[in-house]
């Protein structure tokens, strides 16, 4: 009786998934269609919209036209205060908290959904479980998002009136799709999560596949829209020259740095969300008593790790890109942002970097221990630290050395003559090449770690595997060198280009070889999940507060260099803050974000295994 | 039987050994070879991160971790070392207090300072009585660099002989920074053979800074001790760009331009 009612049940909930979905979809589709009616995409109608405002602009003097407002100009009068609170650091820790968890929230679904599709592929169960242990941590770091994204709009509203009247006039289309496509989102995450263990099933899955489909589709669809906010205060557009908005929606958001921004923190958030998850599985191994949750956890860290590292290896690239889409927008901003005021962050940037590389790295040999297998590649790992710490000393090395006087009249100058050429950019790309090829590499040699190739050509594979690795290698030493010193600018920034492919085809070249030349491998030993020491697990966290340390104070160096500007060149800052801070001020006020970041996420880590814990109140209720 | 002699040290003196070791070299290398020490400040993070490194070639095993932990977790746990423990516990926090006491002794030496050495220029400045735009402003010479190479060539040696006029007591006739008034002058004068000088930036930047010198220093990082001339108030505008053609063809450095 039981079993036709509860399957009825199934199938009518199904039909009614399937039809919110539907609706989702449908909604989601729309979009464009009711964006065109409201000229939002349409570029006949915004062309129109444009060119009638100019005409407004144009006829200011005419009666019947109202001229369209500019920026507002604003005087210290038009700040709130409110005794106690300091209105820009509060702005900036809650901001820069939200954008924290925000990252977060949007990377996991990202992830979750291949795990969850490599789990349909392989119909293995465990990838399926992981990737709903991976949404359940990010479930509840969702709300707080949420929370932290109002309390962020109601700190501007109060403290900065006038620029958020300025940003919502000009982005007030994108700023209304963007709370709706915000309800899609939680819509979407919802069925997701509750309906994990519901939709089961060979047509079900693909349904709860689809789901996260729409749900990543909805949440990078308003980081991109968020992101057009941010870059328009840097690079505006589709204002005048007196901040008057045009009319074009599209034209505002296309602006200049919209692109580089978008890219860099898609593939930071996925780097980003893995290193956070990376720690909660560490935070899970650590505590776990049973053998079986240590090997869950640990085979979870790894993933996260994996996760992490696959997506860091890219990010060196996206960020050059940016800071050189940001010097071709502005030379001021480009010098204020690497040779300005704002170097001495770089350096602790680079050093924050090069720590992301040591400790992904650490964790990978540690973890060759899992296997009786490893042990014959252990002699090599003392290599790759010697050239991993070697490119990462000359990935931190500043151009300008801070001097005693004394070191100063022994250098002759503020330069070394054999370090200073380390300093600038041509030798930073040369070596962190070198760093990510030696990270795949370490990755390369934990994939042997337990088999061994039973193909005829494995020799000659293997032979191929070290030549690519020696011509890449030869080769981004000579794009380095000679067109970074020897040559001028252009090709200096032109060179990085074919470095980086070199690198990427290396990578994947190798392993590609890889993978035909260990198909059919035999295990020779066992990988023992749960066997890795403690100490790879502070690897995982090392990554995560590394990671998190560095997103602030990036975070802060791309705000800062608009300097005293809300919008750069259009609405001046006028507040009592339109300075630039002192570094050891930035410094801690980033620091204090961090400690209370990490202090929320494990509350987060808490609450997430909180579900789980049920107690018997002997006594309480009626028997 | 180099290894087996290397094998018989216990691993955390081995450790120490390769950071030691590493530090003496470098010393050697960059102060007593190359004549070029290398500052504390960036001594102290490059043998950080050696130690670092070090402390994850020996530990990444289990067998390299205990073999490093094992004289520690003697002389903590072995009651046979009392006596050693005793020395090193009075030994490590003297250590310690002794290295923050040198530390923040007060001396007679200036504190060091981060120097901002590319300021960012503004988007527009005044000099000559007009405003010029940063943006667009180009060396009006350069062009016959391709379509007129004698005049060029002139121009290059006229930018030369104003150099050497006015220039060099500061920047050197090898424009190496190192000209008879440079030990004088702190900040040292700009060295332009200096990859990271002159080859980083447009003509444009270096006519603003030449034009306006120290007091037409932006605002950030203020306040600035440069003592580079207004040089506005002595050259004339087309000499200042002569100048600059002459800066770049000395060095053998391309101005910094975003298409060829």
């Amino acid at each position: 009786m039981n079993g036709p009612r509860r399957s009825r049940t199934a199938r009518g909930g199904l039909r009614a998934g399937l039809l919110l979905l539907s609706a989702l979809m449908a909604l989601l589709l729309a979009l464009p269609a009711l964006s065109g009616a409201l000229g939002l995409a349409n570029p006949a109608l915004a062309g129109e919209a444009s060119s009638a405002a100019s005409e407004v602009v144009g006829n200011a003097s005419a009666a019947t036209a109202t001229p369209a407002p500019g920026a507002p100009k604003t005087t210290l009068a038009d700040y709130p205060r409110i005794r106690g609170v300091n209105s820009r650091v509060l702005v900036w820790l809650v901001a820069q908290l939200h954008l924290w968890f925000a990252a977060f929230v949007l990377a996991v679904p990202i992830f979750v959904f291949i795990i969850e599709a490599i789990g349909m592929k392989t119909r293995d169960k465990r990838y399926d479980e992981m990737a709903y242990e991976f949404i359940k941590v990010s479930i509840t770091a969702y709300s707080l998002t949420a929370i932290l994204g109002g309390l962020l709009l109601f700190s501007l509203l109060v403290f900065y009136p006038q620029l958020t009247a300025y940003l919502t006039r000009v982005f007030k289309e994108s700023m209304f799709y963007y709370a709706l496509l915000f309800f899609i989102e939680s819509a979407a995450l919802y069925l997701y999560y509750y309906g994990w263990h519901w939709l089961q099933g060979p047509f079900a899955k693909w349904v709860h596949l689809t789901i996260g489909l729409v749900l990543n589709a909805a949440g990078t669809t308003l980081m991109f829209l968020a992101n057009a906010w941010v870059t328009f205060m840097m690079s505006p557009a589709g204002v005048d020259s007196a901040g008057a908005y045009l009319g074009d929606p599209w034209a505002a958001i296309h602006n200049y740095l919209w692109n580089p921004i978008n890219l860099h923190r898609f593939i930071a958030n996925i780097a980003y969300g893995g290193s956070i998850v990376g720690a909660y599985a560490a935070f899970r191994f650590l505590t776990a008593t049973r053998a079986e949750d240590k090997a869950h956890y640990d085979w979870m860290g790894y993933t996260a790790n994996f996760i992490a590292i696959a997506a860091l290896l890219p990010l060196p690239f996206a960020g050059y890109y940016l800071a050189a889409e940001i010097y071709a927008y502005s030379q001021q901003m480009g010098i204020t942002l690497m040779g300005g005021i704002f170097a001495w962050l770089f350096i602790i940037q680079a050093v924050l970097i090069g720590t992301l590389f040591l400790s992904a790295n650490y964790y990978l040999w540690c973890g060759m221990g899992r296997s009786e297998g490893a042990a014959r590649y252990n002699r090599f790992i003392k290599y790759i630290v010697i050239v991993l710490v070697g490119a990462f000393l000359v990935w931190f090395t500043p151009h300008t050395l801070v001097l005693t006087n004394e070191e100063l009249k022994a250098l002759g100058g503020p330069y070394h003559t054999y370090l200073g050429p380390l300093g600038i950019m041509p030798a930073k790309n040369t070596a962190v090449n070198i760093m990510i090829l030696f990270t795949a590499l370490s990755f390369l040699i934990y994939r042997r770690a337990n088999r061994v190739p039973t193909v005829s050509w494995a020799a000659r594979g293997n032979a191929i595997q070290v030549a690519l690795y020696g011509a890449g290698i030869l080769n981004i030493f000579f794009l380095g060198i000679y067109h970074g010193y020897f040559t001028n600018t252009v090709y200096k920034v032109a060179s990085s280009i074919p470095q980086v492919m070199t690198t990427l085809i290396v990578i994947a070249a190798s392993l590609v070889i890889d993978a035909f030349i260990y198909r059919r491998a035999r295990e020779i030993a066992p990988l023992r999940w749960g066997r890795i020491p403690d100490r790879a697990q502070y690897a995982l966290f090392l990554l995560a507060i590394a990671f998190t340390w560095l997103m602030g104070l990036m975070g802060y160096i791309r705000s800062g260099i608009r300097q005293h500007w809300h919008v750069v060149g259009i609405m001046r800052d006028n507040s009592a803050d339109a300075i630039t801070p002192t570094l050891g001020f930035a410094a801690n006020v980033v620091s204090a974000g961090t400690i209370l970041f990490m202090a929320l996420v494990i509350f987060v880590f808490w609450l997430s295994e909180l579900g789980a814990r049920k107690v018997q109140p002997a006594g309480y209720w009626q028997e | 039987m180099m290894g087996r002699l290397l094998s018989r040290i216990p691993a955390l003196l081995r450790a120490a050994l390769v950071v030691v070791g590493i530090y003496l070299a470098a010393t050697a290398i960059f102060s007593g070879l190359l004549g070029q020490p290398i500052p504390a400040s960036l001594m102290t993070m490059y043998m950080f991160f050696v130690i670092v490194g070090v402390f994850m070639a020996f530990t990444f095993t289990e067998e390299g971790a205990r073999a490093m932990a094992a004289p520690i977790r003697a002389l903590v746990e072995n009651p046979a070392l009392r006596p050693v423990r005793n020395i090193v516990f009075l030994l490590v926090p003297l250590a310690a207090g002794a290295f923050t006491y040198t530390k923040m002794l007060p001396s007679l030496e200036a504190p060091v300072e981060l120097r901002t050495i590319h300021p960012a220029p503004p988007s527009t400045f005044k000099a000559y009585g007009k405003r010029y735009d940063l943006l667009t402003l180009e060396n009006p010479f350069r062009k016959y660099e391709k379509e007129d190479p004698e005049r060029f060539r002139a121009l290059v040696a006229e930018g030369g002989k104003i150099y050497i006029r006015n220039c060099q007591f500061c920047h050197g006739d090898k424009l190496n920074g190192r000209g008879p008034f440079a030990p004088a002058l702190n900040p040292v004068p700009l060295n332009f053979q200096d990859v990271g000088t002159i080859a980083q930036l447009q003509e444009s930047y270096l006519f603003w800074r030449i034009a306006t010198g120290g007091p037409g220093l932006p605002e950030e990082a203020a306040p600035w001790i440069s003592s580079m001339p207004v040089w506005q108030n002595f050259l004339k505008e087309d000499e200042i760009w002569k100048v600059i053609l002459f800066l770049y063809d000395y060095t053998g450095h391309r101005p910094r331009a975003w298409e060829k």
